[in-house]
């Protein structure tokens, strides 16, 4: 906890930073609305994290929540009673791509970088070719309610993004998530002392992909079908993990700090956005934040390599 | 303990970096201006200014005049048959280019990769089947890429076709393409244009002004004074786009309402959807949202229902989900269109210029706006959400199913 205590103090000030401009932001309406906003995200960079901090990266998850959501969009069309089918449908398919992500990466030694790359490619061009740029058909109400609605005042997707969070944290504390963060470590010390580093980087790859099957749907309820619904997500998402100072490579970092970068990135996002700024400008901030936290991580100032030696 | 001021060093250094680029860039010209709230962040505006910032480098004002002209004069050629009309036609003569059929035609396309392209793609390939005349029709795809289109255009020159259709990607990359193609065959261009008048006929609705003030005239008319409008554009620096809020400008700038936004979706819905929220969070209130395509119109709208707002006036376009939650929700809406019947015309163009007919150099088609009073009549259930009410399509054979619809 005490490692992940800057984010929280970053994105603290950022929320006081956005209520400054809009006073309303810290009222229970408009805070809840900014915590439903950020959902997707949050969850797609708790799954992100399990795949980094074991050592590897997911790029996939981007185009494969474009792709749930109009899947979706085409097997539900509007019916009712196709909703749950297709709901549990969506979770199948998000879990296959990451146990395909995860198999080649593991057992073909191919690395994952240029595997998920390839997830990414070949579920985009599917996409396309069977939409043709045009996705058909429509999601139903009951669907739309888990992205749009609400229990009482708690939009579902805060109820939803509640579980996860909790259910992500609790499997960084069990045994899975000591093995997954020595894999990460040292993956041949790991696989010495018996963790099977093949298998926990798999279920890495599975949960991210399982996050990105939640995350789809909650995006897909919260603006309907869409081609681009999760165009650029995949950077957003390890942008946010960075962010939560989790070391790309593996082996360093908490779920719960990974969480907060993203939503410290969508705060980011909403104050810019209420400064008036061109959304054009997101991408580049991103890309600062990705390349600064980086490279602040890597740097050893001469007092800390002194607290490392001792 | 050390490490850990370490990482919280990183993270301040971090807020530090990032932080300014909001401060510092807020006071650029940003069209959220005056009539904002205390406390809002904006730039400061003359009194005159109606928050809708510097006039478009696309803007010309010649263009502007014309199109709004044509707005109001009355289409020559059957009304039934809005794809066969043209306004003010400067008709040439074809004779030179008048050969036997039967015929081989060849179509340069631009892209399918959006929902209107897929549906004039469709209708174009139904116009074809019509004429049994057209023995053989050749078509390539360019993918949205300059480079193929220009390689496609010089294979299909070589192909024997008796006319080249071509729907250019991009206007000054692809003039050469079509001047080098123009001595050879006869080209009709359609949708966006060249910088070269070689092509025997230019077929295109009115343009890209007539859709942008046609919905903010709307507004104006709409909202009362004073009242706040959100204008949301897809990108900047696109041709066809800046035309529409250019327009828009015009209009918003000689009423008494007040543009708080103007902002950039990338077409996504979901950002559609936030940005909007956004602004009614910040404002309380919006009045009316102008929007240079249609394809999010339904996520605006939803950003209202959500924050348990009425819909103010908005515009969206002829696609479907738009026009059944006008109907449904009892929304106060247009919708300016760009026909997607256009995609018929360049058919029977080339027909007419291979039998020698003449043919208007510049084909403006017709451009009408779904309103109210003829909402019904564009709304066709069991059509898919994504598709075009003004395809022109209904007549062709395989309609409803071939685009996607049930009848």
């Amino acid at each position: 906890m005490r490692r992940a205590l800057p984010i929280f103090v970053v994105l603290a000030g950022l929320l006081v930073a956005i209520a400054v401009v809009n006073p309303y932001f810290l009222e229970p309406p408009a805070f809840l609305a900014f915590v439903k906003r950020a959902a997707p995200l949050v969850i797609l960079a708790a799954g992100q994290y399990f795949v980094i901090v074991s050592g590897e990266f997911d790029l996939s998850v981007g185009s494969l929540v474009t792709a749930e959501v109009v899947i979706a969009a085409r097997l539900i069309d509007g019916s009712a009673e196709a909703t749950w089918p297709v709901l549990a449908l969506m979770i199948a398919f998000g879990l296959i791509v990451g146990l395909v992500n995860g198999v080649v990466t593991t057992l073909l030694r191919v690395p994952s970088f240029i595997t998920t790359l390839g997830m990414l490619l070949i579920l985009s061009g599917a996409v396309f070719l069977w939409t043709g740029g045009s996705p058909r058909g429509a999601l139903s109400e009951q669907f739309r309610q888990l992205g749009r609605g609400s229990l009482g005042p708690v939009p579902w997707s805060v109820l939803i993004l509640a579980v996860v969070a909790a259910a992500a944290v609790w499997a960084t504390r069990a045994r899975f998530g000591h093995t997954l963060v020595a894999a990460g470590d040292n993956d041949r010390a790991a696989a010495l002392s018996g963790v099977r580093v093949a298998r926990v980087r798999t279920v890495a790859f599975m949960i991210s992909g399982l996050s990105a099957a939640v995350a789809a749907i909650l995006l897909g309820g919260f603006a309907g079908v869409s081609a681009q619904v999760g165009k650029g997500l995949e950077f957003q998402a390890i942008t946010a993990v960075v962010l939560g100072g989790v070391a790309l490579g593996g082996g360093r970092g908490s779920v719960a700090a990974a969480m907060a970068g993203a939503f410290t990135l969508e705060a980011l996002f909403t104050l810019l956005n209420l400064y008036g700024i061109s959304g054009a400008l997101e991408p580049a901030v991103q890309g600062v934040i990705i390349i600064a936290a980086v490279a602040l991580g890597a740097v050893r100032f001469p007092r800390a390599r002194a607290a490392a030696a001792s | 303990m050390l490490s850990y001021s370490r990482r919280f060093l990183a993270a301040a250094a971090l807020a530090v970096l990032t932080l300014p680029v909001a401060a510092c860039t807020s006071d650029k010209p940003a069209p959220s201006a005056s009539g904002a709230p205390a406390g809002a962040p904006a730039g400061s505006a003359a009194p005159a200014d109606k928050g809708t910032g510097e006039q478009s480098k696309f803007f010309v004002q010649a263009d502007y005049d014309a199109q709004m002209a044509m707005r109001k004069a009355q289409p020559t050629g059957p009304s039934d048959k809005p794809w066969e009309q043209t306004i003010d036609p400067q008709l040439v003569d074809t004779a030179e280019y008048k050969k036997a059929g039967p015929y081989h035609l060849c179509f340069s396309n631009a892209a399918v990769d959006n929902p209107w392209r897929q549906v004039g793609w469709k209708t174009m390939q139904a116009e074809v089947a019509l004429h049994k005349e057209i023995t053989k029709f050749t078509a390539l795809d360019a993918e949205g890429k300059d480079d193929k289109q220009i390689s496609d255009i010089a294979e299909l020159t070589g192909k024997g076709c008796d006319a080249l259709i071509v729907s250019p990607n991009t206007t000054a990359t692809l003039t050469p393409a079509v001047s080098g193609a123009c001595p050879k065959v006869p080209v009709i261009v359609f949708d966006r244009g060249v910088q070269t008048d070689c092509p025997v006929t230019f077929i295109k609705p009115i343009g890209g002004y007539a859709f942008g003030a046609a919905a903010a005239e709307f507004l104006v008319d709409k909202v009362p004074a004073g009242g706040k409008i959100l204008a949301l554009r897809i990108l900047p620096g696109v041709d066809v786009l800046e035309t529409r809020w250019s327009a828009a400008k015009v209009a918003f700038d000689k009423s008494d309402l007040q543009v708080v936004g103007v902002e950039f979706t990338d077409g996504d819905a979901a950002k559609t959807k936030s940005v909007v929220s956004d602004y009614i969070q910040r404002y309380g209130k919006i009045d009316g949202v102008w929007m240079d395509a249609g394809a999010t119109a339904v996520a605006a709208v939803e950003a209202f229902e959500d924050a348990g707002q009425p819909v103010p006036p908005i515009n969206g376009e002829d696609q479907q989900d738009f026009l059944k939650k006008w109907s449904d929700a009892k929304l106060t809406a247009i919708a300016p269109t760009y026909p997607t019947y256009q995609w018929r015309t360049p058919v029977i163009a080339a027909l007419k210029v291979l039998k020698g007919e003449q043919v208007p150099k510049v084909w403006n088609l017709p451009q009408p706006a779904i309103t109210q009073e003829n909402l019904a009549t564009y709304l066709k259930p069991g059509m898919p959400p994504l598709h075009y009410a003004l395809c022109g399509c209904e007549d062709l054979p395989g309609y409803p199913e071939k685009w996607g619809g049930t009848s």
